[in-house]
Order: C-alpha cells, then structure tokens, then sequence
C-alpha cells in the first residue's frame, strides 16, 4: 500500500514529443513506471522511443487503459491540457509544468468540481512511491521504499529530506511534491489525510513555507484527527515581507504567512519541527521509532548519515 | 510586475472605472502646461513610486495655481522620497501626476485577490478608506466585507449590490457603484492581475465615486499574454541585479547580508538562508538557478551575486536532480576563474554524478571549500567569512 500510486498506475504523458516531456517518460519507464504512451495533439499515430503517441487524452485511455498522467506541456496551453486529463476521467493528474498563469488555475479548479481527478500541483515535482511507481522529475534513486509518507510544496527540498532519511536507514511510503503555486489541485491537508488513512505509512514529514496558511490547517487536523506522528518544517524564515521567494505563493503578505507564526502553530499541534532544513529527518526520529524491521531494509548508506 | 498609479489609472479609464483628469509630467514646466488644460484647479500633485505611504513623506500635494503646480512639481522632481514602504534608503522620483483636486465627502475602500483559500477572485472592501487594509483587518475586522467570485459567473449585480449596501452607498450611488465593481472585476480578468486595489475609493460631495488612488499586481506568469503590460515595466524602480538576472531566467532577490548564495529549487532557496541565519550568518542574496541550469547561467548567477559590493563569502549548494552535479562544478570552476573569485566559496553537492563533480572542484586549483550536508557547509561559510573579518 502507498497514497497515490503503485505498481498498477498506468501513466501517460501530455506533451510526450517534446525534449522535457520525453526525457522524464524514459526515466520514469526506466525506474520501473508503466509509462503506456503520450499525447502531443498532431502527432496522433506516431511512435516516440517506443511509446504511442495519441492526439487526445481521451483516445490515449482508451487504447492503453492509462489511469494517471503527468504533464510537460508550455505554460500556455497546460491548464488546457489538466483539464482534458480531467475530462478523460483519470484517477489522478500531475502537472509539472512551472509558470501556469493563476487566473487559468482559478478556472481549473472551478472545473474540477464534482469530478473525481485529483490533481498534484501545477509546479512541482510529482509523485513517487519508491520501488513501485515514479511520476515526475525527481531523482528515482535516492529514496528506498518504507514508511513515511513526505509531502512538501518544495522540490529540491522534498530531496533533501528523501536524502536524509534515506541516510538514517528510513525508506519512504510516498513522496508527494504539491507546487509552490498559491492555487494548486492538492494541500498539505489531503496528504495528510490520505497518509492517516494508509496502513503502509507509520510517520509523515511535512514540508511548507511563508505564504497563505496551507500549513496551518494541516497542523489542525494532525492535532485533532491524526494518530501517526508528524515532524515538519518550515521554509522562509529569512524572507522579507513582500517579496515573492522565487515561488508565487511564498510570499509574506500584510504579516501574515510569515514562518515563525507557521512554525508556532505547527509545534502547539504536536508536530516536531526542526530547527534547520538540515534536521528534517532528526525531527521525526524525536518523535517516531521505528521497529527494526524497517531500519534492515537499509542499504548503502549516503554521506548525510555520516555527517550529521 | 508593478506599474505606477497614473498607468494604473489609464488602464482603469479604459475600462469605463472613473479616475480623476490628470497627467504624467516630467519637469515643471509641463506640469504647469497640463494643469492648466486639465481645468481650474485647485490640483493635486503626486510623486510617482512604486511604493505607498507617499503623502507622509512629501509626496502628495495640494496646488492652487497653476504656477504653483510648477514649483511644487519642480521640487518633487528628483527628490529622495523615504516612506515605509520605501526602506531607509529611499527612492528617487523621475516622474509626477497632475490631477484634478475633488471635494471628498467620504473615503471607501475596494480590492480585488486571488484568494488561496478558496481558490478563487475575491473583492474585499471596506467602509475605512484611505488606512492600510492590514491594519483595519487586525484592528476593526468587522468593517471588511468580502464576496468570492465564481469563476464561471463572474462578478453578479447583487454581489456588487450587497458591498454597495454594506459600504453605506445609498440612492443613485449604488447603480453607479454596482457599474464600477463590475468594470473593476472586467479589469482585473482582462489583466490577469494578481492584485487590484481602488484605495481610497471616494464619494465626492457631489455624489460621484472616483477612483483616487490606484495600484496594480500583476501575475508575472501571464504577462506573456499582455505585452502592453510589460511594457509598462520601469526599470528605475526595480534593483539592477534583479533585472539582470531576470534575462537570465534567474530567481534572485537581493537582501542585506554578506553571504551570497546558489542554489537550485525555490524551497531549498529559503531553507539555504534560514541555515545561514541559523549559523550566525546574514544572505546577501535569494538566487535559485532552476532546474535546468546551463554552465553559462552559473556563471551569471556568479556574476550578479558578485556584482552586490556587500558579498564576502558565497554558498553554492545544489542537490541534483535533473541537475547533475559534474555540470555545476564545471560552471563554478568557470565562473570562479572568469571573475578571478576573491571571497571564501564553500560548495555542498549532492545527487545526480556527485562524485564526479566533487572530484572538478578537487582539481580545480581553486580554493574551494567542499562541505557534506547543509549544516556542515552553512557552518563554514559563516566561519570562513567571520575569519576574514567580515559581518558574521
């Protein structure tokens, strides 16, 4: 079990004939995904690397029998192609796809409504439940399959965390990479409640930052709802109000947003924090041990382990 | 992207909102010039940042002749204006707006935002003009009224005439305010803001609502669908390196410290300046490369960070991914020789060809310092540079 994904997703890839989209098809085929094809609207019938290509998403379904995708197409033709991937009925859609204008996002979700896709970002990294199934552009190779469940709107920073409890021997059940945009198809708060509710995940690692108050109601509902232990962090301490750190949402607006307030409600809902970006996977092991059995999975131990 | 008011306020004209007559003048003589087309008088002359807070600072006054226009816009012109949106240094005004003077008999408020709440436009607006809406929301929350929009509707006449109620607008006030909530909401889609604020809204005493002062967030990831906007864009009201590094496809925002950093990823970004903070160190700098960094982008990345005279010591730290580490090496060897590097440089890689790229910088003959993990390469770094007598 995982959230998400497993080794029964079928994926296939909207904009599979550009250079993006087809470099993450062919690692994605070699880390083990059933990539079963793409779609570039044009190109229908034609064969890329060994993936059929299709014209529309709906054809794509109906001859591979694709349940998930994950979008590369140009920002200006993306919130089209979600929600083509939406009308094709799939389970589940992730748009990696950076700089989606926000007004398309607002309409996206609006479309969304009473259907049952779930959409992962825009402007993240994806989804991988390690050993089983990679959708995105994370690197495969350093997670190990286990039991905590990460998800962060971060993706550099979701690898960090990934590297570092990799390093402690501690293998991951999925990694959720939601986007750094201010509107955005999943939250911190699904995940959690998706990785309450999955018996393979044992302890969750969230990852957030200034802006908006995504993070706060995650932190509500551990405190109320979650039996699992959950460590956190939050990213933008340094950060000047006002000013957008690179991505949209993280900005501090009128005080509010800002990661001291984040981090004070986090504690005052039971969730470890840690100190540094370093500490991350430090922060669960204060509050989640787990039986050795996990720990043996353990092999060939990065340097983080060593370092820290 | 931001715009200064009287672009604001001919955007807003386009679209049928009501602004006072006025015009942009770049020396005093024009100003007198346009005050005296515009009518009798009295006027209001404006100085033109991107920044609030102006009429504390100097920045708006009252004329009422035309000459007088003349003197006060002379004055204004080229000043340092200081308010507190501005920070201790300032900024320089190029640029003033001439208006028509009103005769205000009440100061409203209206703003429409993306709201990450509910995933939609919302107006939020208010019956205290003319205050920081941040402050009324902290101190009186019971005056903000807020409708949210349904994208596929749009902004209805009885959500329009639900805010003229709530604002106090009575008899022939509330058609007019419904006709202008709607034109605003038209704007705001047709732009694709991020933020549109009508602050302070105001009824004059002859029952007519106008649009006093204006201001203008655009979303940065449409402008390519409105070229018109960007090129509204004034370079003197934005930092030089920020620009640069924006035709370089690179996210940097400079900050106070002495640290500068490299990093690839928005969220490691931040964590990277918190861990500094954390050691006792101050960034100089926010800079994320992306995720498709070229070796010439590393090395402009270099540049710009070196280009901030307060920079004494910089921090690289890439976790590759799609990234591989062997290409940053070679781009920091390249970049380091390019600009014959001065400073402390402690580089942390890890991920994708990590070895290889570790082994470059080896090599290198350089004097760079290798570091494992985050918390081991924000350490030296802030040693490094308290070492040479720097800030840390």
């Amino acid at each position: 079990m995982s959230i998400l994904v497993d080794k029964n997703t079928k994926v296939i890839t909207q904009g599979i004939t550009g250079a993006t989209g087809l470099f993450h098809a062919q690692g994605a085929r070699e880390y083990g995904t059933q990539m079963v094809g793409g779609v570039t609207p044009g190109k229908g019938g034609t064969n890329v690397d060994g993936f059929p290509v299709f014209n529309t998403v709906a054809e794509a379904v109906e001859q591979t029998g694709a349940n998930a995708s994950v979008i590369y197409v140009p920002p200006p033709f993306a919130a089209d192609s979600i929600m083509e991937a939406i009308d094709a009925g799939l389970d589940l859609v992730c748009c990696i796809t950076e700089g989606i204008p926000v007004l398309d996002m607002v309409k996206v979700k609006q479309y969304m409504q009473g259907k049952k896709t779930r959409l992962i970002g825009p402007n993240c990294p994806g989804v991988i439940t390690p050993g089983q199934c990679k959708i995105g552009i994370m690197p495969g190779y350093i997670h190990r399959p286990g039991k905590v469940g990460v998800v962060s709107r971060s993706g550099t920073l979701t690898y960090e965390a990934v590297w570092q409890l990799t390093g402690y021997g501690l293998g991951q059940s999925t990694c959720v990479g939601i986007g750094g945009d201010p509107v955005n198809g999943t939250s911190h708060l699904d995940c959690l409640k998706m990785f309450e509710e999955d018996p393979n995940t044992e302890a969750v690692i969230m990852i957030g930052e200034i802006g908006g108050s995504a993070e706060e109601e995650a932190a509500y509902f551990v405190k109320e709802h979650m039996t699992k232990p959950v460590a956190g962090y939050i990213a933008g301490r340094t950060a000047p109000p006002g000013k957008r750190m690179g991505h949209a949402g993280a900005i501090i607006s009128g005080g509010k947003g800002t990661a001291a307030e984040k981090v004070a409600i986090l504690e005052s809902c039971g969730i470890s924090v840690a100190a540094t970006p370093a500490e991350m996977a430090q922060a669960l092991m204060k509050v989640y041990r787990p039986d050795s059995k996990v720990s043996h999975h353990y092999v060939n131990a990065p340097a983080a382990a060593a370092a820290s | 992207m931001n715009i200064h008011e009287y672009q604001a306020k001919a955007i807003l004209r386009k679209f049928g909102v009501p602004v006072p007559d006025g015009h942009v003048c770049y020396n005093g003589a024009s100003a007198r010039e346009w005050a005296k087309r515009l009518g009798e008088g009295p006027w209001v002359v404006k100085a033109q940042i991107h920044a609030g807070g102006r009429g504390k600072g100097g920045g708006v006054k009252l004329a009422k002749s035309a000459s007088e226009v003349q003197l006060i816009a002379r004055d204004m012109l080229g000043m340092t204006l200081r308010t507190h949106q501005t920070g201790p240094e300032g900024k320089v005004v190029h640029r003033v707006l001439v208006e028509n003077g009103c005769n205000i008999a009440r100061e409203l408020y209206i703003s429409l935002v993306v709201d990450r709440n509910s995933s939609k436009v919302a107006v939020m607006a208010s019956t205290e003009g003319g205050m920081d809406i941040e402050e009324v929301a902290a101190k009186t929350p019971e005056k903000i009224f807020t409708e949210t929009i349904d994208p596929l509707v749009g902004l209805t006449q009885f959500q329009c005439r639900k805010i003229a109620f709530s604002l106090g607008l009575e008899g022939k006030q509330v058609g007019k305010a419904v006709k202008m909530f709607e034109n605003l909401y038209t704007t705001f889609v047709a732009c694709d803001c991020a933020m549109l604020e009508v602050n302070p809204l105001v009824v004059t005493a002859e029952g007519e609502l106008l649009a006093l002062d204006a201001k203008f967030g655009f979303d940065d990831n449409a402008l390519f669908r409105h070229l018109q906007i960007g090129d509204m864009r004034d370079f003197d009201e934005e930092d030089p390196n920020e620009i640069e590094a924006s035709q370089h496809d690179l996210s940097y925002i400079s900050l106070t410290g002495n640290i500068g950093c490299l990093v690839n990823g928005a969220g490691l970004a931040m964590a990277t300046m918190d861990i500094i903070k954390h050691y006792g160190g101050d960034p100089a700098n926010f800079l994320d490369v992306g995720g498709g960094a070229t070796i010439e982008r590393v090395t402009e990345a270099f540049k710009i960070i070196l280009s901030d005279r307060n920079v004494e010591g910089i921090l690289v730290n890439i976790f590759g991914g799609i990234m591989k580490c062997d290409v940053i090496a070679t781009g920091v060897i390249q970049a380091a020789r390019q600009v014959a590097l001065k400073v402390p440089l402690v580089v942390r890689l890890e991920g994708t060809n990590v070895e290889k790229g570790k082994e470059l910088l080896a090599q290198s003959g350089l004097d760079i310092v290798a570091a494992d993990g985050m918390a081991d390469a924000a350490q030296k770094i802030v040693m490094a540079v308290s070492a040479k007598g720097g800030r840390a």
